[in-house]
């Protein structure tokens, strides 16, 4: 579904990404773990059209994504949703789920899609008409998400969204990560808490200094002594 | 312990500029009172006729100034930065609109009753209204190119480089239109209906008082065109998304905005209020020449920064208090009228020492800084 092979990324004299390829599956949850400033949030930025490649490519269902702007590959079905919990922090619960919906133009579809996620994350119902700056951490994190499944993307790419989270929090954000992967949404998971981020991907690449190091079955990563010693705390 | 002495000596000196600043105000502020005591206590020297006259002057030109004003403050949402050329597309939508009327005044046509008369006065609706598409299409395309021109290849350029580009095509644009248009003054050939000067005639203290027919024209359709904006930028998708741009370009990207369209979108309605307010401007003062955006630009400006720069109704409020005070001041402080421009960037220079964010301005975050 989505292949990325030999991508490199340039940030003015830094070189961030050197040649990284990886791929992703349809139904997939591919974590990609590795620590400060390995290039994680780099990746996914260029995955998703905020950055540009210097060399190589990314190919999504078969197509060449990159070199195309962020709104085109949006419209695909990828969803990028930032680290840091990005929301408008000026608009009000509802409106940060429109902003979502920018590209519905059928009204009704995005009052249905609102009240699902209302369903889903009942905690917004109640915060609906509060801007998104007073939220709390975990709300305004519960919001992102909403705010990215409002499409109904095919693709997910999360960006640490265990950040700043308390350990319950941490949890319930997973569960309904594992959540949105049952119901049809491919997820590219960037974590650095490597434990919980292992604990529900397929498959798992490990990211240094903007190279794969190692990669494979999430289950057998965590059981590699190297993993083991580097992320999950010896 | 250097470090401590280095610190130490800073906080006094930041503490000292309090200080002076409080002195400054104190001085500053006894003077203001002293003049409006003498002014309306001692001498009571002018009576209400006169102060609705001002009053009226104040709000009609607070309206153009709140109409230029709201152009600055959407491109600094949006960018960031400040369009010192807006002035100029203003100057030049007040050209289009020029041009329109004085080609319909030369225009015969048939009027009622079979008597040659000018197409300007024969339908003199169709006539300014014609006049203002004009004005505002024009102001909207120069806004556009203006972005994508001078603007756009500076966008990762640091803050400093897109301001002075704003200047440098500020002088541009008036240079063009002075090739263009040649240095004369021409004067703005209003359909009779809408004949500078005249108005209704309200009789107070005696003295007749003419609120121009100009002037409430002005007021009326600013007070629409502000309006339209808000419910524009509230309710539309075009509005959200330069809402979501302001806010922060990446998310908005990621939400399937598109920046650049958006970014001339907005220079296009900064553009369309700002060339209908060059056609107000004509209507109601008359004279038109090369040189005529500059000091409505710089008193917009101030006006915006009054308000709080990056904020909407505060362009609007910034904008009418600023007329206000000019039309008011020089006769409330009895100081003589020609010093009015004095009085609108000693308000900038105070708003800027006291409160940098404007009236109805936030304190700006730091990923805006």
């Amino acid at each position: 579904m989505l292949n990325v092979s030999n991508l490199h990324v340039h940030y003015g004299a830094i070189h961030a990404l050197k040649g990284v390829s990886f791929n992703l599956e349809e139904g997939e949850i591919v974590a990609l773990i590795g620590s400060n400033g390995a290039g994680k949030s780099t990746l996914l930025k260029t995955i998703s059209g905020l950055l540009e490649a210097t060399e190589g490519e990314v190919s999504y269902q078969d197509e060449i994504i990159s070199g195309q702007p962020a709104q085109d590959i949006v419209s695909k079905g990828v969803i990028h949703i930032p680290e840091g919990r990005k929301i408008f922090p000026k608009m009000t619960v509802v409106e940060n789920l429109e902003m979502g919906a920018f590209l519905l133009r059928d009204r009704r579809l995005v009052a249905e899609r609102m009240e699902a996620m209302f369903e889903r994350f009942p905690v917004l119902r109640d915060r609906k008409k509060q801007l998104g700056g007073t939220l709390s951490g975990g709300e305004q994190q519960m919001l992102t998400m909403a705010r990215g499944l409002m499409t109904n993307p095919k693709l997910m790419l999360l960006d640490e969204p265990s950040m700043g989270l308390a350990p319950v929090l941490v949890e319930k954000v997973f569960d309904i990560i594992e959540e949105i992967n049952e119901q049809g949404t491919s997820i590219l998971l960037v974590e650095q808490n490597a434990q919980m981020a292992l604990s529900i991907a397929d498959r798992a690449y490990v990211l240094e200094t903007g190279r794969i190091t190692l990669s494979g079955d999430a289950l057998d990563l965590m059981e590699n002594p190297l993993v083991i010693e580097a992320y999950l705390g010896g | 312990m250097i470090a401590t002495k280095k610190e130490n000596f800073l906080l006094k000196l930041r503490g000292s500029g309090t200080i002076i600043r409080y002195i400054l105000g104190i001085l500053a502020g006894g003077y203001l009172l002293w003049r409006l005591y003498r002014v309306f206590i001692v001498q009571s020297a002018f009576g209400l006729e006169t102060w609705t006259r001002l009053l009226i002057a104040g709000l009609v030109i607070g309206s153009v100034y709140a109409l230029i004003a709201i152009g600055y403050t959407l491109v600094y949402g949006v960018l960031f930065m400040i369009n010192f050329a807006h002035g100029e597309v203003m100057m030049l939508g007040s050209f289009a609109g020029f041009f329109v009327l004085e080609a319909t005044r030369a225009m015969e046509v048939n009027g009622p009753g079979g008597v040659a008369t000018s197409f300007s006065n024969a339908y003199p609706g169709l006539a300014i209204l014609l006049a203002f598409v004009a004005g505002m299409s024009f102001s909207a395309l120069v806004g556009f190119y203006l972005e994508k021109i001078a603007y756009r290849p500076l966008r990762k350029a640091p803050r400093l480089i897109p301001l002075i580009s704003a200047i440098g095509a500020s002088f541009a644009l008036q240079n063009a239109a002075l090739l263009l248009f040649s240095p004369q003054t021409r004067t703005y050939q209003n359909p009779d209906i809408l004949t500078r000067g005249q108005g209704w005639r309200l009789m107070i203290n005696d003295s007749a008082v003419i609120l121009p027919y100009t002037g409430v024209f002005t007021m009326v359709l600013s007070i629409i065109l502000m309006v339209g904006l808000i419910l524009l930028v509230k309710r539309t998708r075009l509005g959200k998304s330069m809402r979501a741009v302001a806010m922060d370009k990446d998310t908005a990207a990621l939400m399937g905005i598109d920046v650049n369209k958006t970014i001339s979108n907005t220079f296009i309605i900064s553009g369309i209020l700002a060339g209908s307010a060059g056609v107000m401007w004509g209507l109601h003062n008359g004279l038109l020449h090369y040189f005529v955006g500059f000091l409505p630009g710089i008193k917009a400006f101030t006006a915006a920064v009054l308000g709080g720069i990056g904020n909407i109704p505060g362009a609007m409020l910034g904008g009418m208090v600023l007329g206000l005070l000019e039309a008011l001041g020089p006769a409330a402080l009895d100081i003589s009228f020609q010093l009015k421009d004095v009085i609108a960037f000693v308000i900038m220079i105070v708003i800027l020492i006291f409160k940098p964010s404007g009236l109805l301005g936030e304190v700006l975050s730091e990923e805006k800084v």
